[in-house]
């Protein structure tokens, strides 16, 4: 049927069949197929939506300047960058020395269990792992409680519903990849490094800052990028926990299709969020394609 | 120095577990609650609320739907991602980084995103809200997956034995039923099982994409409406420990065959 098995091959992989019959294209089509029709197409008519105005009529930037003029869009964009940074760097600072304590002063055995251990709540519904912080963080809840009956508080604070607990949610779930990520990027550097290190009479701390560290930071910066752009798109979170005291962009992007079927402005909220993670992408491009070699 | 290194790690690894596991703990104790709100000081123990939830005809029916969504949806996304990883890894395509580069690009958008286009054309196109729309979606976030894992497993070795298979005569469906799918199982499982997670557990397309018949995820969040209850607890709960049903199974199915 195909002439591709009899074409003599001198080393396998280095040579593959041409693709001379239609099989190829037909195993590949359907998958090309699919993402044009529901990634590639559904893009290009957001980006027409986002060009017309809600009202009808023809085309507009209006959307585009709607967002550069209202303050509180304007807002929504700012909030979401402070959220999204402080979440990253909170996170990778609290996950590094984790990482590294299960990669360094775990013993070998327990070390699979410890990290399996460390990422279950993962595997928790991340709408029910947003209501849990809920829970936790209430006006009558556990923190509280425990605050006011240790008695370093007398009334209870106020944690639901903010900024802080959007952070503390968001900050629970990227420890948790990001200790996956770091502990993987641990493990894989060869101790060699370390003992050729104290040879030439580094201490501890000296070939952490100057061997281990540097190492290990392309993987930080994927594990980075990975919390920003997870971070930045997530509607669930800030809606739970932040409630609507202050707005990220998924939120208002949401806000517009949920209140007032405004798919226009929706679609062109939508388009500036993706240019602003395609923006990171580009600045972080340098470190990321360390990992794929 | 050494000690007070060890002991300094022990208390910030308690402290970082503290952490991450407060919230579920918190969770599960007060879906054992007896009264009416799931805050201190506990009631319990009671199942009450698990009786409510499995009572509850909206909630089992949501259930019953993002099983059957996530099962299908992840059956179409690894099917559509062998055939495409098998065709690339196997014959020289023209354009095909472009085109490999093509299939994976949904990966680096945020759900929300996808979800709205989707929801742009499908109102556009006049195709109503349902369930099928949203495992559509499901198969846009998966596919890119499925095909990244499978292709990425595709190795010399497995070209050897199908070029074996051709040599001894087998047709080429025969080849790819009898010596392709068997070899890859491990990458095609770890595809499957992973989609399934992906779709079980997401909420935003098919929040945007669903109308009264909806999934689980979507259901727990019209709960959520109703304020703090242990209701939301209980059915919490139940979704974490399929979850964990899930990973201890692959866990021990999949990841333990490897050779050391």
């Amino acid at each position: 049927m195909s002439s591709a098995g009899n074409n003599p091959l001198p080393r396998a992989g280095h040579t593959l069949p041409r693709a001379s019959s239609a099989l190829p294209w037909a195993l590949v089509t359907p998958a090309l197929g699919w993402t044009l029709l529901f990634f590639v197409l559904p893009f290009i008519a957001m980006g027409f939506s986002s060009l017309t105005a809600h009202e009808g009529g023809g085309f507009t930037l209006s959307n585009y300047s709607q967002f550069f003029t209202n303050p509180s869009y304007w807002q929504a964009m700012v909030n979401s960058l402070e959220v999204t940074a402080i979440v990253t760097v909170v996170s990778v600072l609290l996950a590094y020395p984790f990482a590294w304590i299960l990669a360094e002063q775990v013993p070998e055995r327990w070390q699979r269990l410890a990290l399996m251990l460390a990422v279950l709540p993962f595997w928790t519904s991340y709408v029910v792992r947003s209501y849990s912080w809920l829970l936790v963080l209430a006006q009558n809840g556990v923190v509280n409680r425990a605050l006011t009956g240790s008695g370093l508080i007398s009334e209870p604070v106020h944690l639901a519903n903010t900024r802080f607990a959007t952070i503390t949610g968001f900050v629970h779930f990227f420890v948790m990849l990001l200790t996956l990520t770091i502990f993987a990027n641990l493990k894989q550097l060869s101790p060699s490094y370390r003992k050729a290190a104290a040879d030439l009479g580094a201490g501890p701390v000296r070939t952490f800052l100057h061997v281990v560290l540097p190492l290990t930071l392309p993987g930080i910066m994927v594990g980075a990028f990975l919390t920003f752009v997870l971070c930045i798109g997530d509607y669930i979170t800030p809606q739970i926990l932040g409630g609507n005291n202050e707005l990220l962009m998924p939120q208002l992007v949401m806000m517009q299709i949920g209140r007032r079927g405004d798919f226009p402005l929706a679609s062109a909220l939508s388009i500036i969020l993706m240019a602003v993670v395609t923006i990171a992408y580009l600045a972080c491009a340098r470190w990321l394609k360390i990992e794929r070699a | 120095m050494r000690r007070i290194v060890r002991i300094a790690s022990w208390l910030y690894a308690l402290a970082v577990y503290g952490f991450i596991f407060l919230p579920v703990i918190v969770l599960v104790l007060f879906s054992l609650q007896a009264t009416s709100f799931p805050i201190p000081p506990f009631t319990g123990p009671s199942l009450r609320w698990y009786d409510a939830v499995l009572s509850d005809p909206r909630l089992t029916s949501a259930l019953v739907n993002s099983l059957l969504v996530a099962s299908i949806s992840s059956l179409a996304a690894v099917t559509l991602g062998f055939l495409s990883a098998w065709g690339f890894a196997r014959f020289v395509l023209p354009g095909s980084g472009l085109l490999r580069g093509l299939i994976t690009l949904p990966l680096t958008v945020s759900y929300l995103i996808i979800g709205m286009g989707l929801l742009v054309l499908f109102n556009w196109a006049g195709v109503p809200k349902s369930l099928l729309a949203a495992g559509i979606g499901h198969v846009v976030i998966n596919l890119p997956l499925c095909f990244a894992i499978i292709y990425s497993q595709m190795g010399d070795h497995q070209i050897n034995i199908e070029r074996a298979a051709r040599d001894l005569g087998a047709p080429e469906w025969k080849v790819l039923l009898l010596i392709t799918v068997p070899v890859m199982a491990p990458a095609i499982f770890a595809g499957f099982f992973l989609s399934m997670t992906f779709s079980w557990d997401e909420f935003v397309i098919s929040f945007l994409l669903t109308r009264f018949d909806t999934t689980l995820p979507v259901e727990i969040w019209n709960l959520l409406r109703s304020g703090l209850n242990p209701k939301t607890n209980a059915v919490g709960s139940l979704v974490f420990a399929v979850s964990i049903v899930l990973v201890v199974f692959f866990e021990l199915t999949l990841l333990r065959r490897k050779p050391a």
